[in-house]
Formats: C-alpha cells, sequence, structure tokens
C-alpha cells in the first residue's frame, strides 16, 4: 500500500463500505473525487431504504468503471443520453427510483439539450452531475464547465473568454426551467462538503420517491489528473477556481431559485460550523 | 374483421395488438401520421407515447423503455435515423428489441436500413412490407422477431404505406413464445448482490465472469449469423422458364409483381424475386433465378441501392441491369411518376428484349 507523505494527517470520513458497493476495488486516480461522490448518492439511496427499487443509467467517462461495481440495477447509456434513456426507464416503471451520472463531457457538451429537456419535462427523474470541469477520461481536455483561466490540453494557456467562450453554469441554467423542482451544486473538497452533499442526494430522491418532479444534484469533484496538479492540492486548486465560479449550495429549493449573493453567505456561515466542527473533533457523515 | 385504415394507423394499431407500450419520435414527413396515431392509441391501451426533442431523445428514451422489458419502438424517415444510428448501433451490441419504423422517402435508404448505418459490424433484421396488409403482419412479425433474437428490427415503409387506405385485419397474430426477459431491471435486484446490468459494452457487474468486448462482439455477430440463415423471407413468382428476372421489394415490388403476371399472361418469360427481409437478404433465392435467367432487372425507386445486394447473388451467373430511377414528387417526401405501371412495364420489356431503356418521367410540379 502506498503510505501517504509524513507531514499529512488522515482523517477517516467514512467507516465502511457502502451496502449498494461490491468491492473497493477502483480503477479511479488518487485524489480523484468521483469516489466520494459515489458514496455520497450510495449511502443516501441505502438509508433511505429505496434500494429495492432503484435503476441506475450511466453516462461514460470515468465513472463508469462504477456500473459495474455498483450493486444497482443499472442501463449503461451512451455519452450524452442517460437523460432520455431515464425518461423511457421511469415512464415504463413509474415507482422506480431513476437517477442518472454524468459528467461534466457527458451531460454538458455531448447531451446539453437532453438534461435540459428532461428537467422542463419536469421528468420525475433525478440527475446527477460529476462536475470537475474537463474530460478526465480522455487525459484532460477543456469542457463547456471548465472555468476562465483554467488550463487544459486543449486550452494551454488558460480557457480565454475571447477564444474558447465561457462556461455553462448548469445548475443555474437547469434552475430556471420551471420544470425543475430541486437543483443543487455538492462539492467533496472536504468532509463537511461530503456530509451537505449527502443530504442533497437524500432531499432529491425523496422528492423523487414521493412524484415531486425533476431533480438534480451537481458535486464539483477533484480531477487531479486532468487538472496537472499534485494530487493532494487538488481540494484547494478546487475551492479556488471551480468552486468561485459554480457556486455551492441548494440552488433550487421547492421550486424557488436563490440568489447567488444568497448561496455565498450560506457557504460563508457553513465553512465556520465546519472550522467549529472540526475544532470539536469530527463531523457527522450521517446528516 | 378486416377495417378500412390508413397504414400509419393500421401499424400503429398492429404495434399496439403485438404489445407495444411505449414509443417515441419526433414530426417528419411522411412519418408524421404514424407518430399521431401511437400518440393517440397508446394512452388508451394503458402504454405512453412521447413527443421526443429530437430523434437523438427518441430513440433514447425507447432504450430505457426496453430495457425494463417493455416492448417499445421508436421510428422516423430516413433522415431522421441519420441521427439515431449511433443508438442504433449500441442499441444490437445491447441485446435489446428495439423495433424501429422508417417511414421513408422513397427508397434511399437502403444502404441506411442494411449495412448498419453506424459505427460497428452491426446487422439488424430489416422487414420490407409491399401493402398494408404485409406491414401489419409485419409490424407483429418485427415485436416477435426482436424478442426471439433480442435484436433491433426495422420495418421499411413509405409514403404510400403511411397514406393510402387498405382493409386490413389488425387482430393479434400468435406467435410462439419469446425468451423470458431476465436480463430487464426493475430495481428488485438492486442491494441484492445479483443486481443486472444492460450494456453494450460486454461488462458484468463485478465478481460475475465478463465475457469482455470482444467476445462480446463476436457472440453478436454469431447470433447474427444464426439469423441469417434461418430468417430469409422472400417471394419468387414465374421463375421457372423465366428469361428476365426483376428484382424489387417493398410497394415497387407490388408493382412489379403485377406488372409481371401481366406480361405472363402476354407470354413474356419474365419472373420476379421480391425481397421481404432486406437484411438477412435472400442472395440464394436470387442466386436461383440468376442461374436458370439470361439476364437480371433491379427496379428501385432510387439511385441503385439494392443492386449491389442483387450482384453479390447473381455473382456473374448473369447480367445485372438497373431499370429503376430516382422519382420523387415535387415535395421530394413522396412518390414519383416513374412508379406506374405503364412506365415499369415499358422499362421490363426494354431490358427483356435487350432495347435501350425508355428515359425517366419527369414530374411536373415543383415544390
Ligand atoms: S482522470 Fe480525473 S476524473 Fe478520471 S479517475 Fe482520474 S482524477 Fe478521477
Amino acid at each position: 500500500m502506498v503510505q501517504p507523505p509524513a507531514n499529512v494527517e488522515l482523517r477517516q470520513v467514512g467507516h465502511k463500505l457502502p451496502e449498494l458497493l461490491l468491492t473497493q476495488e477502483h480503477h479511479m486516480c488518487p485524489g480523484c473525487g468521483e469516489p466520494l461522490a459515489l458514496r455520497g448518492y450510495l449511502e443516501a439511496i441505502s438509508e433511505l431504504g429505496l434500494a429495492s427499487r432503484a435503476i441506475a443509467v450511466a453516462g461514460i467517462g470515468c465513472y463508469t468503471s462504477f456500473s459495474m461495481t455498483m450493486d444497482i440495477d443499472l442501463v449503461q447509456a451512451l455519452h450524452g443520453r442517460a437523460p432520455s434513456v431515464a425518461t423511457g426507464v421511469k415512464r415504463m416503471r413509474p415507482d422506480s427510483i431513476v437517477f442518472t451520472i454524468q459528467g461534466d463531457g457527458d451531460m454538458v457538451n455531448e447531451g446539453l439539450q437532453e438534461v435540459l429537456h428532461t428537467a422542463a419535462r419536469g421528468e420525475n427523474v433525478t440527475c446527477i452531475l460529476l462536475n470537475n470541469g474537463v474530460f478526465g477520461e480522455t487525459g484532460g481536455h477543456m469542457t463547456s464547465t471548465t472555468v476562465l483561466g483554467q488550463r487544459t490540453k486543449s486550452s494551454l494557456d488558460g480557457r480565454d473568454a475571447e477564444y474558447h467562450g465561457y462556461p455553462i453554469l448548469i445548475g443555474d441554467l437547469i434552475a430556471q426551467l420551471q420544470g425543475a423542482v430541486y437543483v443543487a451544486r455538492g462539492s467533496v473538497h472536504n468532509a463537511g462538503a461530503v456530509a451537505r452533499t449527502k443530504r442533497m442526494f437524500k432531499r432529491a430522491f425523496e422528492i423523487q420517491d414521493r412524484g415531486g418532479g425533476f431533480t438534480f444534484v451537481e458535486v464539483l469533484t477533484m480531477c487531479p489528473t486532468g487538472w496537472f496538479i499534485p494530487t493532494l492540492d487538488g481540494p484547494e486548486y478546487m475551492t479556488e477556481t471551480l468552486g468561485e465560479v459554480h457556486i455551492m449550495g441548494e440552488l433550487k429549493v421547492d421550486g424557488v431559485v436563490r440568489s447567488t449573493e444568497e448561496l455565498r453567505a450560506e457557504n460563508l456561515r457553513k465553512s465556520a460550523e465546519v472550522e467549529q466542527a472540526l475544532a470539536r473533533g469530527g463531523i457527522d457523515d450521517h446528516g | 374483421m378486416k377495417q378500412l385504415m390508413e397504414g400509419s394507423e393500421a401499424m400503429a394499431e398492429a404495434a399496439i395488438a403485438a404489445g407495444c407500450r411505449f414509443f417515441a419520435g419526433y414530426p417528419m414527413t411522411p412519418f408524421t401520421e404514424l407518430h399521431e396515431h401511437f400518440a393517440r392509441l397508446l394512452p388508451e391501451s394503458g402504454g405512453v407515447c412521447i413527443n421526443a426533442e429530437s430523434e437523438l431523445e427518441a430513440v433514447g428514451m425507447s432504450w430505457g423503455a426496453l430495457a425494463t422489458g417493455a416492448r417499445a419502438a421508436t421510428g422516423s424517415t430516413g433522415q431522421g435515423l441519420s441521427l439515431m444510428q449511433e443508438s442504433f448501433s449500441e442499441i444490437t451490441l445491447a441485446e435489446l428489441p428495439l423495433v424501429i419504423f422508417n417511414m421513408a422517402r422513397g427508397q434511399q435508404d437502403y444502404f441506411q436500413s442494411t449495412r448498419g448505418g453506424g459505427h460497428g459490424d452491426y446487422r439488424h433484421i430489416v422487414l420490407a412490407p409491399m401493402d398494408i396488409g404485409e406491414a401489419v403482419e409485419h409490424t407483429q412479425l418485427a415485436f416477435h422477431l426482436a424478442d426471439t433474437w433480442r435484436t433491433p428490427v426495422l420495418i421499411y415503409g413509405d409514403y404510400l404505406l403511411a397514406h393510402v387506405q387498405e382493409a386490413v385485419d389488425v387482430t393479434p397474430i400468435a406467435f410462439p413464445p419469446v425468451p423470458a426477459k431476465e436480463w430487464a431491471v426493475d430495481g428488485s435486484l438492486t442491494g441484492t448482490g445479483r443486481s443486472r446490468i444492460v450494456s453494450p459494452l460486454g461488462f458484468d457487474k463485478h465478481g460475475r465472469p465478463s465475457e469482455g468486448i470482444e467476445n462480446h462482439l463476436r457472440a453478436i455477430i454469431a447470433n447474427q449469423e444464426r439469423i441469417a440463415a434461418e430468417e430469409v423471407r422472400v417471394e419468387t413468382g414465374y421463375l421457372d422458364d423465366a428469361e428476365t428476372v426483376i428484382v424489387a421489394f417493398g410497394p415497387p415490388g407490388k408493382f412489379v409483381r403485377y406488372v409481371v403476371a401481366a406480361l405472363r399472361a402476354e407470354g413474356q418469360k419474365i419472373g420476379y424475386v421480391r425481397p421481404i427481409t432486406l437484411w438477412p437478404f435472400p442472395y440464394d433465392a436470387v442466386a436461383d433465378a440468376a442461374e436458370r435467367a439470361d439476364r437480371v432487372g433491379v427496379f428501385e425507386m432510387c439511385a441503385g441501392q439494392m443492386i449491389d445486394d442483387v450482384r453479390l447473388g447473381v455473382l456473374g451467373r448473369a447480367p445485372v441491369t438497373f431499370i429503376g430511377g430516382i422519382s420523387t414528387d415535387g415535395s421530394g417526401f413522396g412518390v414519383g411518376p416513374l412508379l406506374d405501371v405503364e412506365h415499369i412495364r415499358a422499362r421490363i420489356l426494354a431490358l427483356h428484349r435487350g432495347e435501350p431503356l425508355p428515359p425517366l418521367p419527369h414530374n411536373q410540379r415543383q415544390f
């Protein structure tokens, strides 16, 4: 086993294998944020008692390897097409809990119209976006969510608005659609964020379970490989780049859109709370 | 009981009689009416029809419905199906029983239908009804074959089949049982260690022996070889002593059949081959006909696409001549003046007598 550097203090944030995971083996890079998001939604489903009705629809990206390791009935979709596939599943199995797992390349580049129309139809499914601002699987290329200034293999000097255009803030866009009832943007850069994101998953699945309409949970995830940075710098790099543009928080609750200012203020308050909790010695990951 | 029905309505009714519970499409002439009938009829029979935002989403929605074990279909014209080809390829690899309606603009989509219009090595069954009665039968057969072989089945229709009215019987046809859909997802096995995965990629869940992509692709091809051996459908007529053999499919095939019968009555030694499955193509029937004939003519309402398969069947046994051509109405959506008994008769006779083909008729009305 690879030993962490001596100056790093390891803190265990989860204490067991999620029930809906067949193995802890995976092929993700060290420091990848996607497995943390995976744990979040798997635990949310188990803890809500929805496991025997859950069907996942997976897109194509690094996270596709979870298709084989999640103990969930699953349909493997094409790149970008998971929301329409989920629509067909849900319409034929309305009592199921149907959710997609997609990356930013999959959802916001290739399949943008799919997720927008599924949201606009108020389809009673949950779309989950793992947003790291790059095509991780192909080796770190610019996506539609790459923030200005961010270096990728196809924006070597950093994303330049004049040359490459502006990023799409997909959560904010979806929040504007009448059919979307709950839109949240979480993150996995620290234990507090992981716990908060899991609560977002729970809220979304609960809404779907009572037939509430379209729910959307975006998660900012670290991709040190695709960002060309040292593994341990991932969380900080993410909050300083992606996190400054794609603002975390619950963007739309009960059909009401919340302002960016409101979200920023809430985030400051939450990070202060996390600091205090850490000072007290721990975070409750079962929120 | 027979009822007078427009082809589009008859096909939608037949699909529902066959147990179709899901349809998604995007309007496009001459497919639109088929979609309209599904939109009206499916909810009445406990099904769902979605007016998808694009063809890409229509095929995706049907994919999802199929993965739950439901009988599901989609469709468009060839132009719309061009957009769906990526999914057709992958749905074939995912072994899902999709039924596809191509209400084509003429016969220009033969290559698209039979050559695997998308990426990869796949083929799927293509049925080409000649009239509405046969379209009703083929629609029901399509769902049966799709479930039997776990493969997409495409029905090649056109403007005529979509819009002409015929008296047809759409009561359900009894087919032998199909294999149980144990692979279908319903969420019930989530969390049991036995959850399922419906995937084109050839992977199974962790801990189960996975065939891997190479073996998966080979197994798909092996299944296609069995289909090719067992599911060829063809109609032939007057071949025993035919000097000239005409090959045509779909409604033009019905016109050719009529013209050949009339010429036979006049003593002309002419026969015909009408492929009913375009894939698998009836190579043997074509080869057999060519063996005894002096010449083979191919009549298609396009620049000539099926002629490639006819040549592969004939394999040099007789000269093969194209006697069809591009012929559309002013809009480009419908049927042109070439699809007419007099024109077809003149072209078949010219070939039979070794005379030059008459020029193609022009449609007089521009859009
Ligand atoms: S490339 Fe990025 S997203 Fe993919 S596994 Fe590595 S860190 Fe994770």
